[in-house]
């Protein structure tokens, strides 16, 4: 498995305070991951044990985002972009799933080819791959993504009086 | 194998050729080592076609290029909403910048 990072709970966002970051990555998985071959690997066709491997990466959160760096720490301003999105819509934590491709050759290139896509970051929802910075902004603005995630049932429930309340950190 | 330089002008010239765009803006976000471009595409083969769909024809036509260099952002909008919002807007449709520092792109590269 890749390492995962996964929002936390204790740092729930509400609707607009994802201006820091509002996610914490967790410890990553003690199993060694398939993707630490050879970087010479990079270029060749997607072996069968990459393509399983991400298969289960984007099968493991409804709302999964390959990404530089973490959340808590991005590595580029299109995934610090994308995961603000996310933190601005309000996506539970506990249905979100985040991989830094940094951490692994065999990932950061798997996943071009997997999703027949050039560049990082990646948003999948319920396995299906949504796009990259561009699209999920620009999806954002149009008021798409809201309605997607919301039909999705991948957003934290709103409890009004909770809201204003408690001040994250 | 000795690859040809990507810039602004061979970025459009190959937009306009493969995708028949219209209008193109090309913005280099490297700071000046042309690694790094976004675009504003207008073209009428967009019709139709959600965004993603659009992202995947521009994504196809530049193929090499995109994988020569470090970050591609683009907009790709029909001639008709490319007209309507520089109407809204007053004429300020331009390429995103979103995730870019005033315009510059940071962080790790490919």
């Amino acid at each position: 498995m890749f390492s995962r990072t996964i929002l936390s709970k204790a740092t729930r966002p509400s609707a607009f305070s994802a201006i820091r970051p509002i996610v914490r990555p967790s410890v990553a998985p003690a199993a060694p991951s398939p993707f630490l071959l050879s970087v010479a690997a990079q270029r060749r066709l997607l072996s069968d044990g990459v393509r399983q491997a991400i298969d289960k990466a984007v099968g493991s959160a409804p709302v999964v985002l390959f990404m530089k760096g973490t959340p808590e720490t991005p590595q580029c301003g299109f995934s610090r972009a994308s995961i603000q999105v996310l933190g601005l819509q309000g996506v539970n934590p506990e249905k979100f799933a985040a991989y830094n491709v940094l951490e692994d050759a065999e990932l950061r290139e798997g996943i071009k080819e997997y999703s027949d896509w050039p560049t990082i970051p990646q948003l999948y929802i319920d396995k299906e791959f949504v796009g990259g910075c561009d699209i999920i902004v620009s999806m954002h603005q149009n008021g798409e993504l809201a309605k997607m995630l919301e039909d999705k049932g991948v957003l934290v429930k709103e409890e009004g009086a909770a809201e204003g309340g408690k001040k994250p950190e | 194998m000795a690859q040809p330089t990507i810039t602004e002008d061979s970025v459009r010239a190959a937009l306009i050729e493969r995708l028949k765009a219209t209008h193109v803006e090309i913005q280099d976000m490297s700071g000046g080592c042309g690694q790094a471009f976004t675009s504003l595409i207008v073209s009428s083969e967009f019709a139709g076609k959600n965004s993603l769909k659009r992202h995947r024809l521009v994504n196809a036509a530049l193929k090499d290029e995109i994988a020569q260099i470090h970050a591609w952002s683009a907009k790709c909008q029909t001639p008709e909403e490319y007209a309507a919002e520089m109407a809204a807007t007053g004429g300020n449709d331009k390429p995103p910048l979103d995730g870019t520092e005033g315009g510059r792109v940071e962080g790790v590269s490919g």
